[in-house]
């Protein structure tokens, strides 16, 4: 059954939705332009401004909610996903989206990320990557590429990140997308779809830590780099990119290829067209998990299928009992089963 | 219906347990016992007690099952000490439990069983049917499996089906000493095996087969009877606590209106809560079995935040787990239930067994100055109310409870006076109104500090909580020192004025008795059951037994007051006495502590309350 969430009567702005709190990220921070991204697609999803949550765990990215004028709630580090799911499972008829970290979803909250997308909740996570831990000042995160030096890692990390593409494809997550902080257009553009996805959207954004990890996406999302770095994929189009729109990726036997267009005989014919909503999650692994400097990182929706929500499924239970249980009410209860009277 | 008509001795209580290998049907017979009696009038209280393991080893003391019956005329409140009647069907449930036995009490034991093989395995090195070793006991070495086969003979079953009903024989001959009507069994049998009628027949005949048999072969000298107890009149069922727990929170939904969300993760002896609370689709609760114990916990208080009537229930080390989350509970002002089925400890501990060590980190274990509420139930019956009370002050006061309930009064049993839910008390939680000009997140009822409850959806309350330090009122984010002491004052006497919203404490016995006996939590039965045998031989003894425990009552004072002695009994190293002192360091108490993950015996309670008054 589907839920319907209701609608606003009045057309709403982005400032039906900032807060008057003061924003304390540091000035350069990526995480400026998450909070005017999403403030521009509230808006546009057209719930009514009430049905919208927003919950957070710890870290710089969990300060989220008490810059947005919704309902808000900034938990404990690791435990949004899990909160959320309380929120959405008590009433589903609510718009909510999760605000939270590499630490925060990969580390400690590792758990509860994983199993919230396998159960498909239809929750909106926007996953805040920026490969450090920066309210504790510069420790390494789950994210942060092998041997990357930091407070607790001064020779360099001995251990190898994860992916978060990959940890949602292994949970057979129903959407995944990987946007830059840097290009308001493209995350405004993901969010809208991620939240017309019913079922578990995970949003990675390459955040930067101006701070503590500065520049650590310059190489994908950089000015001089995103063209050759960076596959933008869309639905039903070829995968294409470089900056002259002339490289491709191909599928050679089971492994995807960089080809270039005109080279060795390959035409547009052998390129790749991105469906998201392939079922089989294969390709969309590979391309989850292509990295520099052989491909260009997948940027865009990468995987959006449907699949039954479990707070939909629960529903649906729901009222199967009461369709077929004659236990309506605690009285009913009560008297069920062996009892008898004493005078 | 007996052959020959021999005498009856009647006997105000009597305690009969059953025990056999896992599987050989003890928890059954059990229950159809109890069952009996309880249509006969009487009162009772029922105790399973099992192994671990789901499947131990065959004849072995590790794979012994055992269910306890304490029937009586008088009101029963344990499920009783040493047992008057022991059903052993193998060597190793006798080994194992013989030390529950009265001194004189009958033994029924499955001859056929004391087998050299078996008698190894038990750990015997001689037969004790024959070495002489149970003379003290009135011994029925019956042939139970022989006689079961051979009164099924006709019906042409194989031997495994034959065997499946040794059961029922033990059970007729119980009956028989009992003099107890066979007919509700019958109709248990007509019920179960609807659907294969032959068997109805076959347990009926062995069932007969072993009434007759004890009646002929005169294993006992006179029936023993318990007439029906003096009971108030009512609807009754039987009920263990872990059901009438889930049942309170499901009565508690209904009367506040809030939809009962429950977030949980599988623990002995706490998840019966769960697996009862998710059959209830129908009355619109929602049961979550979450990846974990944070889960469990944390999916509660998004459920509260959003609205439900948020519950998680758990036993000793999830309670470790949860810690943090109900420091976040607290800080948010959020109404969530917390059940502990308590069960020995630390770490994994004993977890078939009941402790009540986890008094301590209900009252203390979380971060900061974290005050919360903390209640106990105390018998089978009463977790039902306790549970209601429990939802009840948390949504009236805006603040976590924890109820600590314990793996006997979980898995036990007792009659259960059926209420009907008109006569429950309305619960009436503080809703913020939509587009309350002067909500504000943290704006507190005057007189009992609890914020109000403004439900995401509804319009002109968005707000934002969380667990970083609020701003009086506004709820804005606030590290100014006096505020926070102010905030960290405000939680507390939230949680203090509670008080004035519980019942006084009782007393039973004379405000001026020389000794005192202070139980709380799960004991209640036995403590009482001890200090109405000292009152009966005229010892000034008096019993405050309490059910709430942070706040205390506000008369604990004055009740603890006047006695030339008091004692504290708990089933721990003494926990709530600790927390006795530190409120009223001017009355000496004293301590009676048992840490083996076993009940206390009344026995064992009048020979310290002697002592005590020497």
């Amino acid at each position: 059954m589907k839920i319907e969430i209701e609608k606003s009567n009045t057309p709403l702005t982005k400032n039906d939705f900032m807060s008057d709190q003061m924003v304390k990220w540091c000035p350069g921070c990526g995480s400026h332009a998450i909070l005017a991204a999403v403030g521009s697609v509230f808006p546009k999803i057209g719930y009514k401004k009430e049905n919208f949550v927003l919950v957070s765990g710890i870290g710089c990215s969990s300060r989220f909610p008490y810059y947005m004028n919704t309902y808000g709630f900034h938990s404990i580090h690791g435990r949004a996903n899990a909160i959320a799911t309380g929120v959405k499972l008590a009433n589903p008829r609510l718009s909510v989206w999760v605000n939270t970290g590499d630490g925060d979803s990969l580390a400690i909250g590792g758990n509860h990320f994983i199993h919230v997308v396998r159960r498909n909740m239809d929750l909106n996570i926007l996953l805040f990557n920026n490969q450090i831990y920066g309210l504790t000042k510069g420790q390494y995160s789950p994210t942060s590429p092998m041997g990357a030096v930091t407070k607790t890692s001064p020779m360099g990390t001995i251990e190898p990140p994860f992916n978060p593409g990959e940890l949602v494809m292994g949970a057979e997550g129903t959407f995944f997308a990987r946007i830059p902080d840097n290009n308001l257009k493209l995350m405004t553009e993901v969010m809208e779809i991620a939240a017309a996805h019913d079922g578990c959207s995970v949003i990675e954004i390459l955040d930067n830590c101006v701070i503590f990890n500065d520049k650590a996406h310059e190489q994908i999302t950089g000015k001089d780099y995103r063209d050759e770095a960076m596959l933008v994929l869309e639905a039903g189009k070829p995968m294409i990119f470089g900056k002259e729109r002339n490289k491709g990726i191909r599928l050679n036997g089971t492994e995807l290829e960089v080809v270039e267009i005109g080279k060795n005989g390959i035409t547009m014919d052998d390129i790749l067209v991105h469906d998201p909503t392939q079922l089989n999650s294969g390709i969309h692994t590979m391309l989850a998990t292509m990295k520099r400097p052989d491909f260009p990182v997948a940027i865009g929706v990468i995987r959006n299928v449907a699949k039954p929500t479990y707070n939909e499924l629960l529903e649906d239970q729901l009222v199967q009992a009461r369709e077929q249980s004659a236990i309506r009410c605690m009285d009913d209860l009560l008297n069920s089963g062996d009892t008898w009277e004493i005078q | 219906m007996s052959a020959k008509k021999i005498s009856s001795v009647a006997k105000q209580d009597v305690v009969v347990k059953f025990v056999g290998d896992s599987g050989d049907g003890m928890q059954l017979i059990g229950t159809l016992f109890s069952d009996t009696a309880a249509l006969a009038g009487n009162d009772l209280a029922t105790f399973p007690d099992y192994p671990a393991e789901i499947r131990a080893p065959h004849n072995t003391v590790a794979g012994v099952s055992g269910f306890q019956i304490h029937v009586g005329q008088k009101r029963i409140s344990t499920s009783g000490d040493l047992c008057d009647v022991l059903v052993a069907m193998n060597p190793a449930s006798l080994k194992a439990n013989l030390k529950w036995a009265q001194k004189g009490a009958t033994i029924i034991v499955d001859a056929d069983t004391f087998t050299e093989e078996a008698l190894q395995k038990a750990g015997y090195t001689t037969n004790p049917l024959i070495d002489g070793s149970l003379t003290s006991y009135n011994l029925v070495a019956a042939p139970i499996t022989m006689l079961t086969r051979k009164s099924l003979e006709p019906a042409g079953l194989d031997i495994k089906t034959m065997d499946k009903t040794r059961n029922m024989f033990a059970l007729g001959m119980i009956y028989f000493i009992f003099d107890r009507d066979m007919a509700p069994t019958f109709h248990f049998f007509e019920a179960k095996f609807k659907k294969k009628p032959q068997m109805i027949e076959v347990n009926k005949t062995v069932l007969r087969a072993g009434y007759d048999y004890a009646d002929t072969a005169e294993i006992v000298e006179s029936h023993i009877t318990v007439a029906p107890a003096d009971m108030p009149k009512g609807r009754y069922r039987n009920i263990t606590g872990n059901v009438a727990t889930a049942w309170g929170l499901l009565a508690a939904s209904e009367k506040s209106g809030r939809p009962l969300f429950l977030g949980s993760y599988p623990i002995t002896p706490a998840t019966d809560i769960l697996v009862e609370i998710i059959k209830h689709k129908s009355l619109g609760a929602k049961a979550f079995q979450a990846e974990d114990e944070i889960a469990g916990i944390c999916s509660a208080i998004g459920a509260s935040f959003a609205g439900a009537m948020a519950c998680t229930t758990t036993s000793g080390p999830g309670l470790s787990l949860k810690s943090e989350a109900l420091g976040l509970a607290v800080m948010t002002e959020l109404p969530l239930v917390l059940v502990d089925v308590q069960r020995g400890g630390p770490s994994t501990g004993l977890p078939t067994k009941s402790e009540q060590s986890d008094l301590y980190q209900a009252l203390y274990g979380r971060n900061g100055e974290a005050p919360l509420v903390v209640i106990a139930s105390s018998t089978p019956a009463n977790c039902f109310y306790f549970a209601f009370e429990a939802a009840r002050i948390a949504m009236e006061h805006m603040t976590p409870v924890i109820l600590l309930s314990d793996g006997s009064l979980g898995n036990g049993s007792q009659l259960f006076r059926i209420p009907k839910m008109a006569d429950m008390p309305e619960i009436h939680p503080p809703l913020a109104a939509a587009n309350d000009p002067e909500f504000k997140p943290y704006r507190r009822n005057p007189e009992t500090l609890a914020r109000y409850w403004a439900i995401p959806g509804t319009e002109g309350l968005r707000h934002r909580i969380g667990g970083l330090e609020k701003e009086d009122g506004a709820g804005n984010l606030s590290t100014d020192p006096l505020n926070h002491e102010k905030m960290v004052r405000n939680r507390r006497e939230k949680v203090e004025r509670v008080a004035l919203d519980i019942p006084e404490q009782t007393l039973f016995g004379k405000p001026d008795a020389d000794l005192l006996v202070v139980s709380w939590g799960g004991t209640e039965g036995t403590v009482r059951s001890a200090v109405e045998a000292m009152q009966e031989q005229g010892a000034s003894v008096a019993h405050a037994h309490f059910n709430y425990i942070s706040p205390l009552p506000r008369n604990t004072e004055a009740i603890l007051s006047g006695h030339k002695k008091v004692v504290v009994c708990e089933l721990n190293e003494g926990q709530f006495v600790n927390y006795l002192r530190g409120k009223f360091a001017h009355i000496p108490m004293q301590t009676y502590n048992k840490v083996q993950g076993l009940p206390f015996t009344v026995h064992e309670l009048v020979d310290c309350f002697k002592n005590l008054l020497k």
